[in-house]
């Protein structure tokens, strides 16, 4: 028996609970902080004011310092939703802050000299392995060159790290790594440098890969989330939500099968040939960890704009949209490794939308909706049925639900 | 998609918009509950609010499962899961609800084996996987789940399986609605029956719904089309003054339910006397345990469950929302103390609770009324 489990008081009553008690503390002390605010007016407020006024607080909340609130890092810390921002914000943004840092764009713009340098980092720790149309391996290379491309730069030179688990088989590290080299062949870039490391059993998932990159970036547009201004466009490259249903399906835990395979690419390509298209892009995003949903709220959030996008137009297979009713879980959220968000001015939309068009990854490129000035911050959806629905940021992994 | 893109089309919602808003009298209000999480989450996937005039009202009913289940049972719960030896298995909603020591995935963090499953049966892969492991799965939902649970502990005694058992916290809807209907400050003037719970227990059982409290119901499918079609069917019955229980979701419930998964249910489980419900407090005779006959099977016989009772906080109104008696917003802790990241009360814990949806969309509202009036 575990006596310490029973919510701390224990005993014959019912127990307090530790961060219930501090919750109400808190409140309690903004509540008479908002009475003073208001003294003089003792009569009671009408309804549609004090609305108003929970809303504002609201608002105060959401805007006010991220905290870290659990005492261990949980599944919801990897997941790239809510959870992910307030680590990396409450965590390392704190401590490391510095200018390159703070934009959180999907890799650092350096200036060293005369040369303009982007720079960045993944981890690669997907499970399994070998999954439809990929391997952890491909995913390695891909997922740094495409944070390269996507943030403007020519992607030149990676490294590689793996750690590797006590058991695993050479045969599969051989699969992995011929992926790799492939991979690397098929974007231009070269494997410079790299790390092994080998963890006994149990302590790793067979293979671990971390990948870093350089790129040069050899234009003088500024891209970046914070650009975006109302009117702009809102493009994705293609059908979202492949890679991550894959890797679900892949798992094998779910007795469902379906036709679809991971969209792992390289996204270089393809950027290099929306830049040369039209001067009018004001930002590019990976869609990766969090999909789509998670970089609208970037761009709303970043930019202090809205965002408005519309069900009917944002590519997703049938498969996918299939699987995804099935498990109960919004293709929004779900991982792709080979897909790419772009703003663009409202006038280079067009231009973009060919050039995207014009290269393989990009054939089903869409608009699927536009920045908005009102309500900053805010991601709204225009739903297939015709209502409309925010589009939040998960606080972690999207859960399957039973109701 | 067949056989979904049907039941999704934006002209004939409009249509049955305009033919809702023209039941509406002048000057009345209306307050309708969707009794079913389901659905909940149903019209704010959709947006299907917007079709629906200012009058009327949907009240977000207490058929969520993972938000009804009290503190104290998730506490139970975890300590299972940290007996030794235990992996515990559950359904995915469960894994983020709080109970006073953190959620299933703060107790994974700290090393417990907790697994997430898409069907009961899984476990008994994991259990025979695992023979010197005991299986312990988390039982949680409405009549719409307790069959499978009963069909899995039906499997393990027919396999023979030692080292399987289930923490049974299967609830029933029934005594729920009663219990909302029971209280003196009522407002609600009708109920969208849950959809999932009647293809199992059928239409009877609302039965006394209209006859004792002159309420109607119309049984509702999960579809947003379902869904304004059966809020019309309510209207109608409304506008005429009708209270009878009808069935939207016909191609699904049959009236008398499903009598095979019935049976399932009634011989591994039986009512307890009581069982308390977030929000509402103890309610009798309003949830499922095991019965002797597959006491092998029940943590709670296996295993000694701490059962130390963790109060709601008194500041939470989740009780006066869930009856539609307060908005969220009017509640005292709302969006202060009680948010989605630190739920307090029932409503807050699933994103699709009265609260967490009104803390997530509310703002949207806001944003209209203040366009509508021009300012």
């Amino acid at each position: 028996m575990t006596a310490d489990h029973g919510g701390g008081a224990g005993g014959a009553g019912p127990a307090q609970v530790g961060w219930v008690a501090e919750a109400l503390r808190v409140h309690e002390r903004r509540e008479q902080e908002e009475r003073q605010e208001r003294r003089g007016s003792p009569q009671p407020l009408p309804g549609t004011v004090r609305e108003e006024l929970v809303l504002e607080r609201i608002d105060r909340a959401r805007r006010s310092r991220p905290r870290i609130k659990e005492d261990r890092i949980t599944m919801s810390h990897g997941a790239g939703g809510k959870a992910t921002q307030t680590l990396i914000e409450a965590m390392f943004l704190s401590e490391f802050s510095n200018p390159l840092l703070e934009p959180l764009e999907d890799a650092a713009r350096l200036r060293i000299g005369g040369a303009r340098l982007a720079l960045t980092t993944d981890s690669f720790v997907v499970s399994p392995l070998f999954f439809p149309g990929g391997d952890i391996g491909d995913l390695a290379v891909n997922g740094t060159v495409n944070d390269l491309a996507t943030s403007g730069a020519t992607p030149l030179y990676l490294s590689a790290g793996f750690i590797l688990e006590e058991g695993f088989e050479v045969a599969e590290l051989a699969r992995i790594v011929a992926s790799m080299k492939q991979a690397a062949q098929a974007a231009a870039v070269q494997i410079v440098t790299g790390d092994t490391k080998v963890v006994e059993r149990g302590k790793g998932d067979g293979c671990y890969i971390n990948t870093a990159g350089v790129g040069a970036i050899e234009h003088d547009l500024d891209l970046g989330v914070a650009n975006a201004r109302p009117g702009d466009a809102i493009i994705v490259s293609g059908p979202i939500g492949d890679h991550g249903v894959t890797i679900m399906l892949a798992r094998g835990e779910l007795d469902i099968e379906a036709d679809v395979i991971s969209d792992t690419a390289p996204l270089n390509g393809l950027v290099a040939g929306l830049l040369a298209a039209t001067s009018g892009v004001r930002a590019l995003r990976d869609a990766t960890r969090g999909g789509v949903a998670t970089i609208l709220n970037e761009i709303a959030k970043s930019a202090g704009v809205g965002v408005m996008v519309s069900e009917n137009d944002i590519p997703v297979r049938t498969e996918v949209r299939g699987a995804s009713e099935l498990l109960g879980i919004d293709p929004m959220y779900v991982a792709c490794e080979g897909r790419l968000v772009a703003v663009t001015a409202p006038e280079a939309a067009d231009q973009a939308l060919a050039a995207l068009r014009a290269h393989p990854l990009g054939a089903s490129a869409a608009v699927i909706g536009h920045v908005t000035a009102d309500p900053p911050g805010l991601v709204q959806l225009k739903t297939a049925f015709g209502g409309t629905r925010i589009v939040d940021l998960l606080v972690g992994d999207p859960l399957p639900r039973i109701c | 998609m067949r056989f979904v893109d049907e039941f999704r089309d934006a002209d004939t919602a409009h249509a049955l918009s305009a033919k809702i808003t023209a039941l509406c009298e002048p000057g009345r209000q209306y307050k309708l509950m969707e009794v079913c999480g389901g659905h909940t989450h149903t019209i704010y996937k959709h947006g299907l609010e917007d079709y629906l005039p200012e009058q009327i009202t949907l009240v977000h009913g207490p058929g969520c499962p993972v938000c009804v289940i009290p503190m104290g049972r998730v506490d139970d719960a975890m300590a299972l899961a940290s007996e030794p030896d235990v992996i515990m298995t559950s359904f995915g909603d469960m894994m983020r609800v709080p109970g006073s020591n953190g959620s299933f995935f703060d107790a994974k963090a700290h090393g417990t084996d907790i697994r997430m499953v898409y069907s009961p049966l899984d476990s008994l892969k994991i259990a025979r996987k695992n023979p010197d492991k005991r299986v312990v799965f988390m039982a949680i939902g409405f009549e719409t789940t307790a069959p499978s649970t009963a069909m899995t502990v039906l499997r393990a005694a027919a396999e023979g399986l030692t080292n399987f058992s289930i923490f049974c916290n299967h609830v029933t809807i029934v005594p729920a609605i009663k219990a909302i209907l029971d209280s003196p400050d009522l407002r609600l003037d009708g109920f969208l029956g849950p959809g999932h719970v009647s293809t199992v227990i059928g239409c009877r059982p609302y039965e006394f719904i209209a006859r004792d409290y002159g309420k109607p119901v119309v049984v509702a499918g999960f579809e947003p089309l379902d869904i304004l079609q059966s809020i019309y069917m309510l209207m109608v019955q409304l506008s005429e003054g009708r209270a009878e229980i009808e069935n939207q979701y016909a191609r699904v419930v049959p009236w008398n339910g499903n009598t095979v998964a019935l049976k399932a249910i009634g011989q591994t489980m039986e009512l307890r006397p009581y069982f308390e419900w977030r929000g509402l407090g103890f309610i009798s005779h309003s949830a499922l345990k095991v019965r002797d006959d597959y006491a092998a099977f029940d943590a709670e016989r296996l295993f000694s469950v701490p059962g130390v009772r963790v109060a709601d906080p008194k500041a939470c109104q989740c009780g006066e929302v869930l009856k539609g008696v307060l908005k969220p917003w009017e509640c005292k802790v709302f969006g202060t103390a009680c948010t989605p990241e630190t739920p307090i009360g029932t409503c807050m814990v699933s994103p699709e609770g009265a609260c967490a949806a009104y803390y997530n969309y509310g703002r949207l509202t806001r944003h209209r009324v203040k366009e509508a009036s021009g300012t």
